[in-house]
């Protein structure tokens, strides 16, 4: 028992910091995740209900897309992938390959996209959830879009969308550990080293399920007083 | 480029022959899943194996399948009653790996659908069932279940859809899925993008027919209530 101590500990021999620094590039991961799948979500849900036909249409199809297929092959993708395009993009300009771009962005960037694929799902969903009245009454006062946006379209859409996205970080959280595979030392990959290191699997398996859980129901506590004061803010009718 | 539609065509060959490994691994998953789902389901209406359940759900809910297939493939497989025992042909076999992480996983998540399909059953009907007389095992069969299928089935569909994208993990513990099949043909062959773009394919029909499938049950049975 107490090498279990010493091997978890924070010591010279134990591996106590590098899970705990690994959680924290879990958690840096998934945060970049999010924002950018908010940014290119929000994105496509404008594209989706855009005028333009086909804009409307390849928004549709990447929804469609990035939800059919695995993430783990989209962080294969963009792992493998990016060094040939970033190297033909420089090639373009006459530039020498750069190599391949830092595992942290490649990672987050493949999170990202496919929760940009669901994340626009619950922007649609909230938007559709609207009374259409409410915009045109907007405009008809005479509000620019930034305050049509804040004054109107927020306060309503914000709190019906939290919830499902509070779902969709959860998702994230889970799927950095794909990340692993590129090498980038998050918490799954550090629990990788360390079991093969000192041979022991399954306490550093156990060890990094602890840490997820602690992320996972950390977030779910944080999420639910949001949510609680977003219904608070958009209550009071 | 003279080998092009050669190249192009051994791989499409190669992973539509490791197709079987995904379908049966989804399948066996979904059957799985569900069958630990149900019984999930009905230990949360019990006392004493509520707080079990409920620990099932949170630890496989909250943790990353990707670690799940790990610590059943090299963790508890590390373990010597396991290593030594009579277990040991089941956990030295890698789809057998995948399939028990798979199942526990989404079960997890299946369980909680049925949860909530069985919340919104109103209660009024539960009691009229009550109230004609009838027993406890005529009560599911004719009142809870069926409802229950037909409110649970687009939530339900959507963990299915889940399920068959996350039996490519099972290409990280080295089985030879379609996902694992592409890796190969990209380590011998250095291109990247069309042989992923071709397993992603797959997957993309696999999904895709799944939920033009569940439409249609979903249509079939809201014929059902109008009645």
């Amino acid at each position: 028992m107490g090498d279990v101590l010493v091997l978890l500990g924070f010591g010279a021999d134990g591996w106590g910091w590098a899970l705990v620094s690994g959680a924290g590039l879990t958690l840096a991961v998934a945060l970049a995740a999010m924002a950018i799948g908010t940014v290119l979500g929000a994105g496509l849900t404008a594209a989706q209900a855009s005028r333009w036909r086909w804009l409307a249409r390849s928004a549709a199809i990447y929804g469609l897309i990035l939800r059919g297929v695995p993430e783990l092959l989209v962080v294969l993708l963009l792992y493998f992938g990016a060094p040939g395009l970033l190297a033909g993009i420089a090639g373009l300009f006459g530039l020498p390959a750069p190599g391949s771009p830092p595992a942290f962005l490649t990672g987050s960037l493949a999170i990202g996209l496919v929760s940009a694929a669901y994340q626009a799902e619950v922007f649609r969903g909230g938007l559709l959830a609207m009374p259409r009245g409410q915009v045109e009454a907007a405009i008809a006062a005479g509000m620019g879009p930034f305050t049509r946006f804040r004054r109107v379209i927020a306060p309503q859409v914000l709190h019906r969308v939290l919830p499902p996205l509070g779902n969709i970080w959860q998702f994230n959280l889970k799927d950095s550990a794909l990340v692993s595979i590129t090498g980038l030392a998050e918490l799954m990959r550090v629990s990788l080293v360390a079991a093969g290191s000192t041979r022991r699997p399954f306490l550093f398996f156990a060890a990094a399920m602890v840490l997820y859980l602690v992320l996972t129901s950390a977030s779910s506590v944080l999420l639910r007083r949001l949510e609680r004061r977003g219904t608070r803010w958009a209550g009071g009718r | 480029m003279n080998d092009e539609p050669a190249f192009l065509a051994s791989t499409a060959l190669a992973i539509l022959r490791a197709l079987p490994v995904t379908v049966l691994l989804s399948i066996a998953g979904a059957l799985g899943a569900s069958l630990v789902a149900g019984v999930l389901v009905v230990a949360q209406t019990t006392r004493l194996f509520r707080p079990l359940a409920r620990l099932w759900i949170f630890v496989f809910r909250g943790t990353p399948l990707l670690l799940q297939i790990f610590m059943v493939y090299y963790g508890i497989a590390a373990l010597s009653p396991v290593r030594h025992g009579p277990l040991w042909p089941l956990f030295r076999d890698p789809l057998f790996c995948a399939w028990l992480a798979l199942t526990c996983c989404c079960s997890a998540y299946i369980a909680e659908v049925l949860r909530a399909a069985l919340a919104a059953i109103p209660t009024g009907q539960i009691e009229a069932a009550l109230a004609s007389g009838m027993g406890q095992m005529t009560r599911a069969r004719r009142i809870i279940v069926p409802q229950m299928l037909r409110l649970a089935l687009p939530s339900y569909g959507n963990e299915l859809v889940m399920l068959i994208k996350s039996t490519s993990l099972a290409s990280t513990i080295t089985v030879l899925d379609v996902t694992g099949v592409a890796e190969l043909v990209i380590a011998h062959s250095y291109r990247t993008l069309d042989v992923f773009c071709m397993a992603a394919a797959v997957y993309l029909g696999l999904t895709t027919a799944l939920t033009a499938l569940l439409r249609r049950i979903e249509r079939g049975l809201e014929g059902g209530t109008q009645r």
